[in-house]
């Protein structure tokens, strides 16, 4: 799928205020937010700065997302479960998956095992994006978090997401 | 002055339309108790992250001045928050740092801010306003023409140590929420 359909699936979905810090699989996503101008892209130094950002977004009326690794989803769980969770504040995480399946960079093979398994611990749902469920991803996740008031999580693995697509 | 000598000026230089974001422990608990409001957003946990949450209300409302009101132990937790804040340049964002150089909601443990100069830090990250007060006219003062002027602006206040506490914030954190998302 291409960076822009994406993007424009989570704008159709009222999204408008979008945070966090880059990946390799998130590039074109990030790249392509960054030159819209329809919507807020503020870039942050760390994963946790973005979900407290995210929190004043949406306290502040927008519809927020976070994009992170999955490094960096696990660096901000205290901020997840002690804001996001706590207050229920609905935002959409977009959540890269370095390590998917052990192939990849060794910083990455750990994180990457357990990953789903921290996001089920703490009660984020997750829908892992793919070719073909990409528009019923995003509308479940959506879902999940205007019905339950919480966080949820789209997991995208290196691939299902470039420009050229 | 002491820290909630230090939260009093600063409830008292506001009118109604500004919203307060307030750090977890001891800071929260005195503007709780010394003036409660729909408008003051308590932070319960997530230390470190009230300069990012008043970033992501200032953005999201540019109309609306957003205080945060912050301790030296919370921003060094998150010193980037100052470039991300320098970065976008919001006018409508004032820091206030409670600055007792210590974790006094933990028992005192001493802090970095004693040697890291916070309105520096801020100053080179590219905040419009920097500013380090001492005495509560001068706080008075400088929170007059922070709300007048653009920011975004630090005021770094030096406090006392104090022995008061303020009982626990009370409110449900969806109520915290939801009273300060309809103002």
């Amino acid at each position: 799928m291409k960076a822009k359909d994406f993007c424009d699936l989570l704008k159709q979905q009222g999204f408008n205020f979008f945070t966090g810090v880059p990946c390799t699989i998130l590039k074109d996503i990030i790249n392509f937010l960054t030159r819209d101008n329809s919507i807020i892209y503020v870039p942050a130094t760390r994963e946790e700065e973005a979900i407290g950002i995210a929190t004043g977004a949406y306290l502040g009326g927008k519809k927020p997302v976070v994009l992170m690794q999955n490094t960096g989803f696990s660096n901000s769980i205290g901020a997840i479960t002690s804001l996001v969770l706590l207050y229920k504040i609905p935002m959409l995480f977009v959540i890269s998956w370095r390590g998917y399946k052990g192939k990849d960079a060794p910083e990455h093979r750990i994180i990457g095992r357990c990953v789903l398994k921290l996001l089920e611990d703490i009660d984020v749902p997750a829908q892992i994006l793919t070719e073909e469920n990409c528009e019923k991803a995003v509308l479940t996740a959506v879902e999940v978090i205007s019905k339950q008031q919480t966080p949820s999580a789209i997991m995208i693995r290196a691939g299902i997401i470039n420009e050229q697509k | 002055m002491n820290r909630s000598e230090a939260i009093k000026i600063v409830v008292n230089a506001l009118g109604e339309k500004e919203l307060l974001v307030a750090a977890n422990g001891l800071i929260s608990r005195d503007l709780a108790a010394l003036k409660d409001a729909p408008r003051n957003f308590y932070m319960l946990g997530s230390m470190g992250l009230g300069s990012s949450i008043g970033l992501g209300i200032a953005l999201s409302l540019p109309n609306r001045k957003v205080i945060v009101l912050d301790g030296d132990g919370n921003i060094l937790m998150n010193l980037g928050s100052l470039a991300t804040i320098g970065s976008l340049a919001p006018k409508n964002l004032i820091h206030v740092v409670l600055d007792n150089e210590s974790h006094e909601s933990t028992g005192g443990q001493p802090t970095a801010s004693r040697t890291t100069k916070i309105d520096k830090v801020a100053e080179a990250s590219g905040f419009r306003i920097t500013e380090k007060v001492y005495d509560a006219q001068t706080l008075k003062k400088v929170l007059k023409n922070s709300l007048k002027c653009q920011g975004p602006s630090l005021i770094l206040v030096k406090i006392e140590r104090s022995d008061s506490v303020a009982p626990r914030v009370l409110y449900e954190p969806v109520e915290i929420r939801e009273r300060f998302k309809i103002m």
